[in-house]
């Protein structure tokens, strides 16, 4: 059964969340990948403030491919998350709260999430297809000039994601492995 | 001598480059059908539907099944009695692939330069290997090659004394440090022997044989199923949530090497193998 549940998080909701649960997310994602938080990171460290406010906010690490006429969206699946793990803490510490991707964190990313009561889910890699039809609105707010990586605000309803590394510690992808070796050895 | 024309190739070109990307061969949808069929874990199982479903919507709604739409890799068999008209075959190619990625609302994945990275905003150049062959044919092989999977992919130079066990150790050691961020189920590509740079050549080259097709070589097909067993042993599974199926298939390609070495690459797909080709 899957845990439906509103974005931005709403107070104390980040926190009630496991690994291993499945959640769709209704409300609003801002998307950025490689070269956006390579920007949004020295931004900071200048002293200025971001294109936009990360307090209760979710990071969908997504490079979308371009709409057709007719639609909001292209296809619209998660990137490896890992090479966002050098700018990640920094932007938890911004306030922000989630992050989906797919794919391991590094153990400072881990301990950043459980220090700042944030969590990251993964969504399905490679299912931009079936994520896109999700996405209700799509508009570019900030970074344009960089593309595919710019920061888009999304509307999405009911996206379809699994906690990984929830806010108390817990690792999806080492207890999902375990959890499986054990049932085979039964 | 057979004459084909510049514009013909970009034309074919730019075809294919959408085909690639909408619609997954049928021999990775019937690799996922099976799985379905075997996985042991149920959250496994369900996202293999996942994956099925998602290759319907792209084909049925002509969209990208991925969002990475990747590298612009080709193979092509060019025949020493063919000509190009018009202009040069590398050039009909990037021209075929700005056509197809711009035309097919495909997304441009390439920067020009590794250290100052501006997006080239066409995704060209292109990845192209030539082989010259006998006749008169061009055999054109594209495949949309994923940045996530071709990140977590690597190369040894291993010594004679490592042995078939060193090879296995290191392909196996390779898929298990991807884990989920390859994005498994996997289609394995492995080069064994050459040189520096003919083994990665090897590794991506096997990844253009269809999934479900061993290698005529009885001995390299046994090295295969034996990789396989091993492979899904690791208990990685779909997306990395644990499960019996973390490779749909493994191919190995094997060359010629030096006396003192052992090369040996790991080239891995996700599980969107895409893969189109045409013959003029």
């Amino acid at each position: 059964m899957s845990i439906r549940l509103k974005v931005p998080f709403e107070a104390g909701a980040v926190e009630k969340l496991r690994s291993g649960e499945q959640v769709l997310l209704t409300g609003t994602l801002y998307t950025a990948r490689d070269a956006a938080h390579k920007r949004m990171v020295e931004q900071l460290e200048k002293g200025e403030s971001l294109p936009v406010g990360l307090e209760g906010q979710v990071i969908y690490y997504v490079g979308p491919t371009p709409n057709k006429p007719d639609s909001v969206i292209g296809s619209a699946g998660p990137t490896t998350s890992s090479r966002m793990d050098a700018y990640a803490p920094r932007l938890m510490e911004e306030g922000l709260k989630g992050m989906i991707g797919k794919g391991y964190r590094s153990a400072e990313v881990v301990a950043s999430i459980k220090k700042h009561s944030a969590v990251y889910i993964a969504a399905i890699g490679g299912t931009g297809a079936l994520l896109a039809q999700k996405i209700l609105s799509s508009e570019v707010i900030a970074y344009e000039d960089l593309g595919t990586e710019a920061i888009r605000k999304l509307e999405v309803e009911d996206f379809p994601c699994i906690v990984i590394n929830d806010s108390h510690g817990n690792d999806w992808y080492k207890e999902a492995h375990k959890q499986f070796e054990e049932s085979s050895n039964q | 001598m057979k004459e084909i024309a510049y514009q013909d190739i970009v034309d074919e070109v730019a075809r294919i480059c959408q085909e690639a990307n909408y619609d997954l061969g049928e021999d990775v949808v019937n690799a996922f059908k099976e799985s379905v069929r075997t996985e042991k874990s149920e959250a496994g199982k369900s996202i293999l539907n996942q994956l099925i479903e998602n290759a319907d919507i792209a084909t049925s709604n002509r969209v990208p099944m991925c969002q990475d739409t990747g590298v612009s890799v080709f193979i092509v068999k060019l025949g020493q009695d063919c000509h190009i008209a018009g202009g040069s075959l590398q050039e009909a190619i990037n021209e075929g692939v700005k056509k197809g990625y711009d035309e097919g609302y495909l997304r441009y994945s390439i920067v020009d330069d590794p250290i100052n990275r501006r997006n080239t905003g066409d995704n060209t150049p292109a990845v192209i290997h030539i082989e010259l062959v006998e006749g008169e044919d061009l055999e054109v092989q594209m495949s949309a090659k994923g940045g996530g999977a071709e990140n977590m992919s690597a190369m040894k130079m291993l010594t004679p004394s490592a042995g078939i066990e060193g090879v296995k150790k290191f392909i196996l050691d390779t898929v298990r440090e991807a884990g989920p961020n390859a994005c498994p189920p996997l289609v394995i590509g492995i080069g064994i022997g050459g040189n520096f740079e003919v083994s990665p050549y090897l590794a991506k080259k096997s990844l253009f044989r269809p999934v479900g097709e061993r290698h005529e070589d009885p001995e390299i097909a046994g090295l295969e199923e034996e990789l396989m067993t091993e492979v899904n042993k690791l208990g990685i599974g779909p997306q990395g949530m644990g499960g019996s199926t973390t490779a749909l298939d493994i191919k190995v390609e094997t060359a010629p090497c030096h006396i003192a070495a052992l090369p040996v690459a790991v080239n891995l797909n996700c599980h969107a193998s895409r893969h189109k080709h045409f013959v003029m």
